[in-house]
């Protein structure tokens, strides 16, 4: 397998048109496409991948991340609500006292200590180098001790056939699934589907690891919350304003 | 041109296919196979690898490379299934996998190898112009196997039906 340095050096081309795109066209935010990895190159621990969800910003009844991920994943309705896989979902937070409400979109919270991966028999689940929690459905055998462990009811199991698929995102019967981070768009440095589909700006997505990105300054500055904080997973996936 | 179907015995047909699967090692794209009349579907003239190459290994290439893809996120083409997907999808169906026309199927159907990629993965190319999911594109169904209500069931039924026709020299329908 060493037929590789064609495909690396058409990407490095890539990579250096893009950059330059950086310095003529300077409103775009595309800061990222700076640190663009190779194709070849494997994801590393330098980077945290993380998200940051501001749920003062996040709108009562809006459900664009959610329509943009199943878009993205090809998550659909299959007609049986009751086992249709969620990788999103919308949830609805309100204090019974002062009556405030919340609104915040759920999913996978990519944990720096998964439950899910301590429990899986087979090595399926796994957390890639830089932090973004997967299963690798080609070893999954669909005992969904997982979805048990998870705190966050963040896995589901796909109980139907699939056809038609994203290429992208392979996806089918018998395996558990969760938010993968959008980890195909990650790799060729775009945002995760439901980043760039909020219109409020609710949804930040970055790597914790650089002291310099956006989502680390603002972690910096503000009071921020992991869900279950208690349990000490460490989520990738951080809240504001709950 | 000897009809392979129309042998009885499971040892003669297997040495029959295995045969094809040699000879057809040498054969350029887009050129009739004389054991089958399943057909090379590919976009270029040559493979990431020789032809006999791939036929005996591709599926070793595949398989290292969906594990450097899923755990390290290497993403290299050379070796990609959607790579793959992409050259050699039959443009009458738009798919490998659809029928016994395609790539994929083709010879899988033919050397009774029962093949599982495609439970999950995609059988068609991205479709083109990158703003289209394949949720609400609109998908090429195949003629003959409407009766077949997923990829998976169809797959299984054409393998089947193969296997049924080899042994009793009956037709697919
Ligand atoms: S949120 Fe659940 S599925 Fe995601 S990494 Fe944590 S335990 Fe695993
Ligand atoms: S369902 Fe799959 S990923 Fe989950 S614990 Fe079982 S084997 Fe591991």
């Amino acid at each position: 397998m060493s037929k590789m340095d064609n495909s690396r050096r058409l990407f490095i081309g890539a990579g250096a048109a893009a950059t330059a795109g950086l310095v003529i066209a300077p409103g775009v935010t595309l800061l990222d496409l700076a640190h663009a990895r190779p194709a070849d190159e494997a994801a590393s621990s330098a980077k945290r991948w993380g998200m940051l969800i501001d749920s003062s910003k996040c709108a009562t009844g809006c459900n664009d991340c959610v329509a943009a991920c199943g878009k993205e994943n090809g998550v659909a309705s299959t007609g049986h609500p009751e086992t249709d896989p969620q990788w999103i979902r919308k949830v609805e937070l309100k204090e019974i006292k002062t009556g405030t409400s919340h609104s915040l979109p759920m999913m996978c919270q990519h944990c720096a200590e998964p439950p899910c991966v301590d429990v899986c028999p087979t090595g399926a689940s796994f957390k890639r180098a830089d932090g973004i929690v997967l299963v690798d459905r080609h070893i999954c055998i669909g005992c969904r001790y997982c979805m048990m462990a998870c705190p966050y009811k963040a896995r589901s199991f796909v109980h139907e056939e699939h056809e038609d698929q994203n290429p992208d995102v392979p996806r089918g019967k018998g395996c558990v699934e969760s938010c993968t981070l959008c980890v195909h768009r990650i790799d060729r440095d775009q945002q995760p589907a439901c980043v760039e589909s909020c219109k409020e700006g609710a949804m930040l997505f970055g790597d914790l690891n650089d002291p310099n990105s956006e989502i680390s300054k603002r972690i910096a500055t503000y009071a921020t919350t992991q869900v279950r904080a208690d349990l000490g997973l460490n989520t990738g996936v951080r809240y504001q304003g709950i | 041109m000897s009809n392979p179907a129309k042998r009885r015995s499971v040892l003669g047909w297997l040495g029959a296919a295995l045969a094809a699967v040699l000879l057809a090692g040498a054969l350029p794209a887009g050129a009739h196979d004389e054991h089958g009349d399943h057909k090379v579907i590919a976009k270029g003239d040559k493979c990431v690898e020789d032809a006999a190459y791939m036929r005996r290994n591709h599926m070793k290439l595949l398989k290292h490379q969906r594990d450097e893809t899923m755990h390290k996120g290497i993403r290299t083409t050379q070796y990609s299934l959607k790579n793959c997907i992409e050259c050699h999808a039959n443009p009458k169906t738009g798919s490998v996998a659809s029928s016994k026309e395609d790539f994929c199927m083709g010879c899988h159907t033919y050397a009774a190898v029962k093949l599982d990629c495609f439970e999950c993965h995609s059988t068609k190319p991205k479709a083109a112009g990158g703003t289209l999911h394949p949720i609400v594109a609109p998908s090429v169904q195949p003629e003959g196997t409407d009766k077949q209500s997923s990829l998976s069931g169809k797959m299984r039924w054409q393998m089947q039906a193969n296997l049924a026709s080899l042994n009793g020299g009956e037709g697919v329908k």
